[in-house]
C-alpha cells in the first residue's frame, strides 16, 4: 500500500497538469459544443443559451462540413500512402550499402521536416506557378499542357498533397531507416542461403521485422494528415472554391475567425470521433497483421 | 496595428511633452492578429484604453458593450468637428445614432490604372460609367488578344465586388440588418455586372496568390485597371520602374450610371469601457485628430486623413494620386454595420466566386446568399426579437 501510495505521489504533478491542462479544456469545449456561444454571449452571459445537439445537427446539415470532411479524408487517403511510400522507399535506399554520400543525402531529405512551414510553403507557391513555376516549366518540357496548380479546384489539393508530402516524408523516413538498421544482417544471410530473391527477402524478412514500425509511423501520420490546416492557410487560404478547406480549417474558421465557439467545438468534437474511430480500426488491423 | 503602430510612437514625445502627467504606452499589434488579440484582451479584462478599430469592427464591439459612446466628448470639443470629416466615414462609427470612434485615417478602394494602355486603345480619360467601363475594356481586349486582361478583380478579395454592390440603391441588408437582401434588383445586376467581366475575359478568374506579384504584372501590363486601396500608391511608386511612373494614375469609381460610390472603410479611434483614465485617454484622441498631426502622420505613412482640413493644407494638396481618393471620399457609403459582416462578407466573396466559375446562376447565387446571410443572422434576430419583446 505505501509502495502504492509513492507511486501516487510521484505520478501526482503530471496527472494534475494533464487535469488542468487538458482534461479540463476539454470537458469544457464539449460543455461549449451544446450551447451556441459567440460574440453576443461574450457580451452578456444571458445571451448564452443551451443548444442541445443543435451544433452537431446543424453542423452535418452545411454543405461546408460535407466538402470539407470530403477534402480532409482526400487528403488522407493519397496523402498518407503516399507519404509512407515514399519515406519507405528513401529509408531503404538510404540503407542499402550501394549508396553514396549517405550522411549528406539523409540530412538533406531530413532538411524540409525542420525548415519553416510558412517559409517552405512561399517557396512552392513560386514551384507552382502557372506562369513562371519550374512544375509547369517540367511539364512543357515534356510537352504537356501548363496546369493552373492553385487556382484550379481540381489540381489545388493535389498540389496541397505534394507539398505536405514533402514536407512530411523525412521524419518517417529516418524512423523506418531506425527500423531497418535493427533488423538482424543474419536473416539476410540466412534468406540468401535459401535462394530468396531481392524481392522476396523485402516481403519475408524487411516488412514483418518492420511491421512494428511501420504501424506506428502509419498511426502518427494519420492523425497527423487528419489535422490538416497549416499547409492550405498558408497556400491557398482553402480556395479556390474551397477545394483545400479541411475540418481543422473549419473549425478555425468558425471559432477563432467568428468566434462561434460552440459551433466551432462541436466540429473538433466530431473530428475527435472520426479520428478515433479511425485509429481504433488500425490498431486492430495491425495487431492483426502483427500475430500473423 | 502595423505599420501604424510603429509611426505613432514617434507623435508620443509631442504629446506626453505637452500634456505633462500623461504617459502613453503604445502597444503594436499585426494586422492579421489584431482582431483575435482584442477580443480575447477583452474577454480577459486586459483591453487598453484608447484603441486603434477597424470601422467594420466597431459594430462587433459595440456589441460586446465595449465601447464608450462619445457624443457629448465630441459635443464639448474644441479639436474635432463632425462636420469637417466626410460624412460616409462619420457615419461608419454610429451606431443606434450614439457616435463610437472618432475616424483616424481612411481606407477606400478605386481604380488604378494605366493610363498609356487606355490612351493606346483610344481612350484619354477614366470610366465615369459601367457603360464606359465596359466599352473600354472591350477595346483593350480586342487589341491585347487572349492573354491580356482588363481588370484585375482578385477573387480572394470580397472588396471589388462590394464597391460596386454598395453602389446601387438597395441595402445589402434589410429589417433592420436581420436578413440578407441579396436578392435585390440593385444587388443583381452588380453581381451579373461582375460575372460578366470574366464571361468576356475581361477579368482573369485568379487570385491574389495566382498573380504572384501584383505590381510587375501591372507593369507588364497583364491587366489594367485594378481596384484597390491608397497603400498601393506607395507602393506603386516604390515598386514600378521609374519609366512607367508617367504611365499609371488613380480614379474614383465609375457607378451604375454615373460616377459611383466606394466604400468608407478605415481605422477609427475608440475608448474603452473599461479604462480607468478615459479623460486622459481623450486627450490623445483630440491630439491625433488634430489637423497639423494628422498631416505628420500622413507624411509618415502615406494613410489618407478623414478632415478636410488636412487635405486643404501640407503634401496633400499636391499629391496627383491621392487627388482622385480626395473625389472619391464624397461618395463612400459604409458597410452594413453589424457584428456579423465581416462573416457575410466573407460569405459574398465565396458565393461570387462560385458564379465565376459557373457554378451558380446569378439568380442562384443571390438566393444562396440570402440564405447564408439569414442563417448567419439568426442569433441577431433572436436577439433583437427577444428585446423589442420585452
Amino acid at each position: 500500500v505505501r509502495r502504492q501510495r509513492a507511486a501516487w505521489a510521484f505520478v501526482a504533478p503530471a496527472l494534475a497538469v494533464i487535469g488542468v491542462f487538458f482534461f479540463l479544456p476539454v470537458l469544457a469545449a464539449l460543455a461549449l459544443s451544446f450551447s451556441d456561444f459567440d460574440i453576443y454571449a461574450l457580451a452578456d452571459l444571458r445571451n448564452l443559451r443551451f443548444a442541445g445537439v443543435r451544433n452537431y445537427v446543424e453542423l452535418l446539415q452545411r454543405a461546408e462540413f460535407w466538402n470539407a470532411l470530403g477534402n480532409t479524408l482526400y487528403f488522407v487517403i493519397v496523402g498518407v500512402p503516399l507519404s509512407i511510400g515514399i519515406s519507405l522507399g528513401t529509408a531503404i535506399l538510404l540503407h542499402t550499402r550501394v549508396t553514396l554520400l549517405k550522411p549528406f543525402f539523409r540530412t538533406a531529405l531530413f532538411a524540409p521536416v525542420v525548415t519553416t512551414l510558412v517559409a517552405s510553403a512561399v517557396v512552392w507557391r513560386y514551384l507552382f506557378n502557372t506562369r513562371y513555376g519550374w512544375l509547369n516549366y517540367a511539364l512543357g518540357s515534356f510537352g504537356l499542357a501548363a496546369i493552373d496548380w492553385l487556382g484550379n479546384p481540381h489540381f489545388s489539393m493535389p498540389a496541397i498533397i505534394v507539398f505536405a508530402v514533402w514536407k512530411n516524408f523525412g521524419y518517417n523516413m529516418v524512423i523506418l531507416l531506425a527500423g531497418l538498421q535493427g533488423i538482424p544482417e543474419e536473416l539476410y544471410e540466412a534468406a540468401r542461403m535459401d535462394g530468396a530473391s531481392a524481392w522476396r527477402q523485402f516481403v519475408y524478412v524487411t516488412l514483418p521485422m518492420l511491421w512494428p514500425m511501420l504501424s506506428m509511423v502509419a498511426i502518427l501520420t494519420v492523425a497527423g494528415y487528419f489535422q490538416l490546416f497549416a499547409e492550405p492557410y498558408v497556400m491557398t487560404q482553402g480556395g479556390p472554391l474551397q477545394s483545400t478547406v479541411s475540418v481543422l480549417y473549419l473549425m478555425y474558421d468558425e471559432g477563432f475567425k467568428w468566434w462561434n465557439l460552440g459551433s466551432a467545438s462541436a466540429v473538433a468534437f466530431v473530428l475527435f470521433v472520426l479520428m478515433f474511430a479511425v485509429t481504433g480500426v488500425q490498431l486492430r488491423f495491425m495487431r492483426r497483421g502483427a500475430t500473423r | 496595428m502595423g505599420r501604424e503602430g510603429e509611426v505613432v510612437t514617434t507623435l508620443v514625445p509631442e504629446f506626453e511633452r505637452t500634456h505633462p502627467g500623461i504617459h502613453i504606452e503604445v502597444q503594436g499589434l499585426p494586422w492579421s492578429a489584431a482582431h483575435e488579440k482584442l477580443l480575447t484582451a477583452f474577454a480577459g479584462d486586459a483591453a487598453p484604453d484608447v484603441c486603434q478599430l477597424g470601422n467594420t469592427w466597431v459594430p462587433e464591439f459595440v456589441a460586446l458593450h465595449a465601447l464608450e459612446a462619445l457624443d457629448d466628448r465630441v459635443r464639448g470639443s474644441p479639436t474635432i468637428d463632425p462636420s469637417d470629416y466626410f460624412a460616409g466615414i462619420w457615419d461608419t462609427n454610429v451606431l443606434d445614432s450614439k457616435l463610437y470612434g472618432v475616424p483616424w485615417y481612411i481606407d477606400t478602394r478605386l481604380l488604378f490604372y494605366r493610363r498609356d494602355l487606355l490612351a493606346s486603345a483610344g481612350f484619354d480619360a477614366p470610366p465615369r460609367s459601367w457603360g464606359e467601363w465596359e466599352q473600354m475594356l472591350g477595346a483593350m481586349k480586342a487589341r491585347g488578344g487572349p492573354d491580356r486582361f482588363g481588370v484585375l478583380l482578385p477573387l480572394n478579395e470580397f472588396e471589388p465586388l462590394l464597391v460596386l454592390a454598395l453602389q446601387q440603391d438597395e441595402p445589402l441588408l434589410a429589417d433592420d440588418g436581420t436578413r440578407g437582401n441579396f436578392e435585390s434588383a440593385g444587388f443583381k445586376r452588380t453581381l451579373a455586372f461582375y460575372v460578366d467581366l470574366f464571361r468576356r475575359g475581361y477579368a482573369p478568374p485568379l487570385t491574389n496568390a495566382d498573380v504572384s506579384n501584383i505590381w510587375n504584372e501591372f507593369g507588364r501590363g497583364y491587366f489594367s485597371f485594378y481596384i484597390t486601396g491608397p497603400w498601393n500608391i506607395g507602393e506603386f511608386k516604390r515598386r514600378l520602374p521609374p519609366a512607367l511612373q508617367g504611365s499609371w494614375t488613380t480614379a474614383p469609381l465609375p457607378g451604375p450610371s454615373g460616377p459611383g460610390a466606394s466604400i468608407a472603410g478605415g481605422s477609427s479611434l475608440v475608448l474603452f469601457n473599461a479604462s480607468h483614465v478615459k479623460d486622459a485617454a481623450w486627450q490623445w484622441i483630440e491630439f491625433l485628430s488634430r489637423p497639423e498631426i494628422q498631416s505628420r502622420f500622413h507624411d509618415l505613412t502615406g494613410d489618407l486623413p478623414p478632415r478636410r482640413t488636412t487635405w486643404n493644407e501640407g503634401a496633400l494638396v499636391g499629391d496627383v494620386y491621392a487627388r482622385a481618393f480626395r473625389e472619391q471620399l464624397e461618395r463612400v457609403k459604409p458597410a452594413p454595420k453589424v457584428p456579423e459582416w465581416e462573416r457575410i462578407a466573407t460569405e459574398l466573396r465565396l458565393v461570387a466566386e462560385r458564379a465565376v466559375h459557373g457554378q451558380l446562376t446569378v439568380d442562384q447565387a443571390a438566393a444562396e446568399l440570402d440564405a447564408r446571410a439569414d442563417r448567419i443572422l439568426a442569433k441577431r434576430r433572436s436577439l433583437l426579437a427577444q428585446r423589442s419583446r420585452s
